[in-house]
């Protein structure tokens, strides 16, 4: 559906992004993540014609996005980063305007406007002008407008940004919701977003691809092998190599006095054998769960680290 | 050209909602109604005069000495007032921020462009219509010869083009409205005296300058006189200034 091939942009001599090649699939939602000046935005706004790239080539549905880009455009909806809110306007006028705009006939134009605005619950605000909202409510006209002639890719800037842990969760469902019928890419700094929404990342650190994979593939990759937490009433000196001596653990790390950290084989199951062996030995088990490994440290790792994982 | 029509029509509503036209037409319209009663006044004081030295009322041409004058001096004040007309096109859209999701739809630029245009020449054509009720009432109390007013009007508005592709232009080239329309106040001012430089210039460089300058073609149109070529000349400058605004946006998605 989308593929990206050796997409470069520089403003002036300043590289954005270098060389991103990714492609994406029909009907799935990734998220972009990256520090701040990562070149997320860059990407998106190529994606959806806003600007021609200094090099490379994207292509959305067969067609390339500065040849065909009216036709594309069609198919796009886009949240850029800032909502593009006409703050003298009335919201449901602004809505109808996005939707003429966007080729929706306009005897439909009505019918699709009520549709955005029972999607994005801004029934109670329909008839307000939009620059007297609040930043959390512009938000949500912002992919209202997005939404509104039905497109089948959408492209949303940091799409919760600004909002209230509520309305967070509302939107996060919407996205959710859309998921179902639309390929979504979505950019976030918010880890925990991108790991209940997305099935993929794109994890992009200083204009370059630091990673793309699933989550549960990133997870595993970086994690070389498993973890066990563990921690016991009481240890002692000798703790640690009897941890060591257990067969396929590859490393033990004593965080606290008496809290451990095992490193073994990946699914080398060994929960039992420790447990064996901290009864045997009478440690006196109070934890014994295995530690895995949060977006956040990839994240951490992929951006600040990059150099430790092998790509 | 549907797209330019949408363009246009949500410009036209934030003209409309705006307090920037209301006052500015209130100052056109003031100004302009300034003139118009001195320059009448001046009229009806020289013909009673004449009337009563020489004994006679012709001679003195309605066409030539007020309709004529009243329109140099609009075209004067709409130099000063269009600026602040097309200011904010697109200043404004890059300011806010909105200008992606024009870019984002499927509307090809030189339909925003031209729907941009659009939406200033209404608001100028509004003006102007609000400002015809002088010759109206010359119309009903004398007899003006209507050819002159009618090509006089055509000239205003063409004239007005020019000023409005000028000042979409120096909109595209920042986003700020008063950087914009000091930008396009300067341009339409020298455009307006360029010729002035004709003399100082040999003949050849001066015959240019003439052409080049927008007053010398009004008055062609204020005298009645429609010439093709003062027609290209005002349709080239319209095209020249909207095609620079199209360079202007283009290349500046490209930065
Ligand atoms: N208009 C511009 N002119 C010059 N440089 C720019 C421009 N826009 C972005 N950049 C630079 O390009 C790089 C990538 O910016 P981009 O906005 O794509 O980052 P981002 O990942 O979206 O960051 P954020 O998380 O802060 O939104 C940054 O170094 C930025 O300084
Ligand atoms: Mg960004």
């Amino acid at each position: 559906m989308i593929e990206v091939d050796q997409l470069s942009k520089s403003y002036g001599p300043r590289e954005a992004i270098r060389n991103l090649s990714f492609q994406i699939k029909k009907g799935e939602v990734i998220g972009f993540l990256g520090p701040n000046g990562a070149g997320k935005t860059t990407t998106m706004n190529i994606l959806a014609c806003i600007m021609p790239a200094s090099s490379g080539t994207a292509r959305i549905c067969g067609l390339d996005v500065f040849e065909q880009s009216l036709e594309i455009r069609k198919l796009i909806g886009y949240l850029p980063e800032t909502p593009p809110l006409y703050s003298d306007m009335v919201i449901s006028d602004y809505l109808a305007f996005a939707a003429r705009i966007r080729n929706v006939p306009k005897t439909h134009t009505a019918l699709a406007v009520d549709r955005v605005v029972e999607k994005c619950s801004l029934t109670e605000v329909r008839n307000r002008i939009v620059g007297r909202l609040s930043k959390g409510f512009q938000q949500r006209v912002g992919i209202a407008q997005a939404l509104i002639h039905d497109p089948d890719i959408l492209i949303l800037d940091e799409p919760t940004i600004g909002l209230d842990p509520i309305q967070i969760i509302e939107i996060r469902k919407l996205i959710q919701e859309l998921a179902a019928s639309h390929t979504i890419i979505l950019s976030s700094h918010i880890l925990p977003e991108i790991t209940q929404i997305c099935k993929r990342v794109i994890i992009l650190n200083d204009g370059e691809i630091a990673a793309v994979d699933s989550l549960e593939a990133l997870t595993a990759r970086l994690r070389k092998g498993d973890r066990l937490f563990l921690r016991v009433r009481q240890a002692d000196v000798g703790t640690i190599d009897k941890l060591n001596a257990l067969s396929r653990v590859v490393a033990v790390t004593q965080q606290e006095d008496e809290q451990f950290v095992i490193e073994c084989e990946p699914h080398a199951n060994i929960q039992d054998a420790v447990a064996k062996l901290a009864l045997d030995q009478g440690w006196g088990i109070v934890e014994l769960t295995p530690a895995s490994v949060t977006l956040e440290d990839i994240f951490l790792k992929l951006t600040l680290e990059e150099n430790e994982v092998n790509l | 050209m549907k797209n330019t029509w949408i363009v246009a029509k949500r410009d036209l509503g934030s003209f409309f909602s705006s307090p920037v036209f209301y006052v500015v037409t209130t100052v056109f319209l003031i100004l302009y109604g300034f003139i118009f009663s001195n320059i009448l006044s001046f009229f009806s004081l020289q013909s009673f005069q004449s009337q009563q030295f020489r004994g006679m009322a012709a001679g003195l041409n309605l066409n030539e000495m007020v309709i004529e004058p009243s329109f140099h001096n609009t075209a004067v004040i709409l130099l000063l007032i269009i600026p602040l007309i097309t200011m904010r096109s697109f200043a404004e859209e890059r300011r806010a921020k909105t200008f992606p999701l024009l870019l984002s739809s499927p509307v090809h630029l030189r339909e925003i462009i031209l729907g941009k245009f659009l939406a200033c020449m209404t608001v100028v054509g509004v003006m102007i219509l609000l400002s015809a009720y002088s010759t109206g009432y010359l119309m009903l109390v004398g007899q003006p010869e209507a050819g002159p007013i009618l090509t006089g009007y055509l000239g205003m508005l063409l004239m007005s083009g020019c000023y409005v592709s000028m000042g979409l232009f120096a909109s595209s080239l920042t986003d700020n409205q008063i950087i914009a329309a000091v930008i396009s106040f300067g341009l339409a001012l020298f455009m307006w005296i360029i010729g002035w430089g004709a003399q100082a210039a040999g003949p050849g460089l001066g015959q240019v300058l003439e052409y080049l300058s927008l007053i010398t073609h009004l008055e062609h149109f204020l005298k009645g006189l429609m010439d093709t070529s003062d027609l290209i000349y005002y349709f080239s400058f319209i095209l020249f200034g909207l095609f620079l605004t199209y360079r202007v946006l283009e290349s500046s998605r490209w930065r």
